[in-house]
């Protein structure tokens, strides 16, 4: 499993003011590959996952040090453009978040926004982004219903397949299942195995069993830093670190 | 007193002040639609006053109040809302900005014949624009702008965070995400906001008076440079100003009458747009 790296961080450190949430991160993220972060809450996941599409530049007073190389550059570079970035390196969040506009416009709302009008073009853009989201059969006679009127399950398969319509190369998951049913929290995992195919994939997740189910490499975070960082099966069956295994098998978090 | 017997003195006070307001609400309108509803006819919303104000309608004051409400509204609308959404999109908040809102929010409370002298210095005097209606509507458009800004501000920040995130995550840019995402979902209350500023603006005395406003004009305003007549000023005319107030009295009754139903009318418009938008927002 020697694949191409996708991500790179060197030295990675992020302060929310005076807060050091970040400390010294040095992970490589493989391409189209699944990996998960894990740890309990505040261990700095959720701001690691933000970290790499900037979306963090959204809150005042954080300071980013160190390097994030994603296909070779640094996204932290002067010459980069953010919105550029972001289209490249998507985000799915705990809470599905559809707009308020129906299913269709939902889906439509990245390429109209990046400027595709075609008619044609649009609707092939929407079909083929919710049969990759495994939504086009339960909404294909009903794309111009609300997208509020879904299910929780659905709403977030639709967060899904309107991240996929802006057709990026990473996609960011911030605990995509935590505020979901068993039911649905298993047709996403199913279809985030599918998704690996063609993207590379991050996924925070707050449930163990789901990091050890879909992903193929674990980092295991504690209090801003990176305790162990291996192979999915080795982290669960033979971690080399106590800490790691104390959380994993339920002692603390 | 038992807690139970408590409650019911409680409820009781509350109830005893809720009937006092509305008794009061229903006096006033009460008195205004019987006295003025005999004056009102066609004729009076469609003629000049004639006679020395004695006889006649308040054509002119009508127009004159729906022009300058107008010039109010072009300013004070663009403006108030992209303030507001500089300062609740935008904006850093630092004490600056703090301060600057403080600023708005005090400006909200100034009363309006400050507006009026203001008015007169800069618009009337400063601008050049003499007594006209483009001082006054300008001046009736700072005095809403307050307004404005503040309901505007507090409808963006109804909007869900997870909106401008999800837009953001998708690669658009921050107006992208205002103007595709946030502003649709704001746009109820901002509407509502804006239609009440107007509706008070529409109805002010004092921020006219020395601006533009004119005590008897047999005919219609032909540009903005015109003075022209109003309904509250027309109102206060008739009711207090006049060489026959007692002959008067009925046509200032349907004066107030007019104006009441204007005020009305707007409010009532922003409750339809409110729940109009709101039945859209779930589709």
């Amino acid at each position: 499993m020697t694949e191409n790296v996708k991500i790179t961080t060197k030295d990675l450190n992020m302060y929310y003011a005076e807060f050091h949430a970040l400390k010294a991160i040095n992970l490589s993220v493989e391409e189209k590959q699944i990996t998960a972060l894990i740890g309990p809450s505040g261990c700095g996941k959720s701001t690691f996952l933000r970290v790499l599409n900037r979306m963090n530049d959204l809150i005042i007073d954080t300071i980013v040090k160190g390097n994030v190389i994603i296909d070779g550059e640094d996204i932290y570079g002067p010459k980069v453009d953010v919105v550029e970035l972001r289209k490249q390196v998507g985000m799915v969040f705990q809470k599905p978040n559809p707009f308020p506009k129906s299913i269709y416009d939902n889906v439509a709302y990245g390429p109209r926004i990046h400027g595709l009008k075609d008619k044609k073009r649009l609707d092939e853009l929407v079909e083929k982004s919710l049969r990759q989201a495994a939504l086009w059969e339960e909404v294909k006679d009903r794309l111009t219903a609300p997208a509020l009127g879904l299910s929780g399950g659905q709403q977030q398969r639709l967060c899904i397949a309107r991240l996929l319509a802006v057709e990026p190369e990473v996609l960011l998951m911030d605990e995509p299942t935590s505020a979901l049913d068993p039911i649905s929290t298993m047709k996403i995992e199913e279809l985030i195995k599918t998704l690996k195919e063609r993207y590379t994939i991050v996924i925070v997740t707050h449930n163990m069993q789901q990091a050890a189910r879909i992903s193929d490499k674990t980092a295991f975070f504690l209090n801003g830093e990176v305790i162990e960082f291996n192979k999915t099966e080795k982290m669960f069956t033979n971690p080399t670190d106590q800490r790691t295994e104390d959380y994993i098998t339920g002692r603390f978090g | 007193m038992t807690s139970r017997g408590r409650e019911l003195a409680g409820f009781t006070l509350l109830r005893i002040a809720a009937l006092f307001v509305l008794l009061i609400l229903v006096i006033i309108l009460g008195d205004i639609i019987i006295k003025g509803m005999g004056a009102i006819s066609w004729g009076f919303l469609t003629t000049v006053p004639t006679n020395g104000m004695t006889e006649g309608g308040i054509l002119p004051a009508i127009i004159g109040t729906f022009f300058v409400t107008l010039i109010t509204a072009v300013l004070a609308v663009p403006l108030g809302i992209f303030a507001a959404i500089y300062l609740n999109e935008y904006a850093v908040k630092t004490k600056m900005t703090r301060l600057i809102r403080l600023s708005i929010r005090n400006l909200a409370g100034v009363p309006s014949i400050v507006f009026g002298l203001f008015g007169v210095a800069l618009f009337v005097r400063l601008f050049g624009f003499g007594t006209s209606l483009l001082a006054a509507g300008m001046t009736l458009g700072l005095l809403t702008l307050p307004v404005i800004i503040t309901a505007s501000e507090e409808a963006l920040k109804t909007v869900p965070n997870s909106y401008r995130d999800g837009s953001l995550a998708l690669g658009a840019t921050k107006w992208q995400a205002i103007k595709t995402n946030v502003l649709p979902s704001a746009i109820p209350g901002i509407l509502t906001g804006v239609i009440l500023g107007l509706a008070r603006a529409a109805g002010e005395t004092a921020p006219i008076l020395f601006t533009g406003v004119a005590f008897y004009l047999p005919f219609l305003p032909d540009s903005v440079y015109s003075q022209f007549m109003a309904l509250p000023y027309h109102l206060y005319i008739m009711a207090t100003q006049h060489h026959a107030i007692e002959q008067v009295r009925p046509l200032a009754y349907g004066t107030a009458l007019v104006l009441i139903i204007l005020v009305f009318s707007m409010n009532l418009i922003a409750v339809i747009l409110r729940s109009y938008f709101r039945r859209k927002a779930v589709r």
